[in-house]
């Protein structure tokens, strides 16, 4: 029985940033930073990934479209692992992850505004630097406002520009 | 038991990961129940993704609890398949919803002491919990932002909301002392530096909880009396009707999947 040649790492990180996040179609799962790593084990692929939220419900579905796109290459032994620690965070959205992100109508995240569970001392360190400023993903404006912390999925917070008047998504930084 | 031998590390594990599956899980289907009926959209949405948050955790928590027992017991088969005496979790978070503000509140005194748990946690010796708590603390820093802006934003607002939340605050707050009284499997895990020793979060938790709450014009009552009992499995009566409507349809449809 001959080997198959295996494909190259190179070449299956490449089919896996063609595969849409289910929730937000427009950016791929290695744009979100979610692929910790690519590995073969002998003949075994090993594909690491990362939950975003411990509870997002399109954890099993973003499995399920890993495993699907690498047979339909033609890979057949494949190991999914998922890998807590580090945590997932949204500095690791590619800079063309936020660009398709804003060209679609989310607001990208802002670095360094991450949730610390300290508000008080938050607001106070935010006011005395720049403001948490969301640009409208729309018109551009800085202009805007939060509407509420959470959104349609769990990775977004509602927002609203005072200039165009519409609502967006901004992906909450984590 | 007769004697009062010390837990094995192995049997402390094990029970603090049911006590906090148990916490996560049961405040998640509390305030789920939320789902549809709050009082404004942005409120529900927010309500029911914190509920998937702690949902998640609790995959993480009973997963391992059910990994370290090592009878072959699942995260699912923990929560779907055990009776209320065998529930882990304080009282706080089996209390009923009540309204807007109770749910609120409940949640803020919860997440004050979840946030200093887990930032505990995460020192952890053991690094199968130190990454949940990792995992975790991200989402549970987000809570406990919400939760203390809305308290002051509701506590210091009209008369009526000022009413509410003080008559929520007045009508919990004897349900916060479980959440700092140890016993010997804390002890064990503190000594092994797995877990922080409850008391030890005590000041910590009491110093945000006072702030914010001074911040919202609310009065901290001043009855010492606490109720405890959960986290032994001596639950109040509420905790059972929420297993009923939680764990149905494994108990009729044993082993059902989708
Ligand atoms: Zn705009």
């Amino acid at each position: 029985m001959t080997q198959p040649v295996l494909p190259s790492l190179d070449q299956v990180r490449q089919w896996l940033s063609v595969v849409p996040d289910p929730e937000i179609p427009v950016i791929s799962l290695t744009d979100l930073g979610i692929i910790r790593d690519v590995n073969w084990d002998d003949d075994t692929l090993v594909v690491t990934v990362t939950p975003t939220y411990s509870g997002c419900p399109a954890t099993s579905v973003i499995n399920l479209d890993i495993e699907n796109e690498l047979r339909a290459r033609g890979i057949e032994k494949i190991t999914l692992k998922r890998q807590l620690s580090p945590p997932w965070t949204t500095d690791w959205i590619s800079a063309e992850g936020r660009e398709k992100l804003r060209a679609y109508g989310i607001a990208p995240p802002i670095d360094g505004t991450a949730a610390d569970g300290r508000l008080m001392e938050r607001i106070e360190r935010l006011a005395s630097g720049s403001n948490l400023a969301v640009a409208c993903p729309r018109c551009g404006s800085s202009r805007t406002e939060m509407v509420s912390r959470f959104g349609s999925t769990p990775c977004k917070a509602s927002w609203r520009c005072h200039d165009c008047l519409e609502p967006f998504d901004y992906f909450k930084c984590i | 038991m007769a004697t009062a031998a010390t837990p094995s590390v192995n049997d402390a594990l094990v029970e603090f990961l049911l006590r906090t599956g148990d916490n996560t899980l049961i405040l998640g289907h509390r305030i789920s129940e939320w789902c549809g009926h709050s009082p404004v959209l942005e409120e529900d949405i927010a309500l029911a993704n914190s509920a998937l948050d702690l949902i998640g955790q609790t995959q993480l928590w009973l997963g391992l609890a059910g990994e370290i027992e090592g009878k072959g017991r699942t995260a699912d088969n923990l929560a779907y398949l055990r009776d209320a005496a065998e529930f882990r979790n304080a009282l706080l978070v089996e209390r009923p919803n009540g309204d807007f503000g109770f749910t609120l509140m409940r949640q803020f005194l919860f997440d004050a002491w979840h946030f200093e748990l887990l930032t505990a946690l995460t020192q952890s010796k053991d690094p199968r919990i130190a990454e949940i708590a990792a995992k975790s603390l991200k989402e549970v820093s987000y809570h406990i932002e919400r939760s203390a802006d809305l308290i002051v934003r509701l506590g210091d607002g009209t008369a009526e909301s000022h009413k509410r939340m003080q008559d929520a605050l007045d009508q919990l707050w004897s349900y916060t002392g479980e959440l700092f009284i140890g016993d010997a499997y804390d002890d064990v895990l503190a000594e092994a530096g797995i877990a922080p020793h409850p008391a030890s979060l005590k000041d910590k938790w009491l110093a945000v909880v006072s702030r914010t709450l001074s911040e919202a014009t609310l009065k901290i009552p001043s009855s010492t009396f606490m109720h405890k009992g959960g986290k032994r499995g001596i639950h109040t009566e509420h905790l059972g009707f929420i297993l009923a409507e939680m764990q149905f349809l494994q108990r009729a449809y044993p082993g059902a999947t989708w």
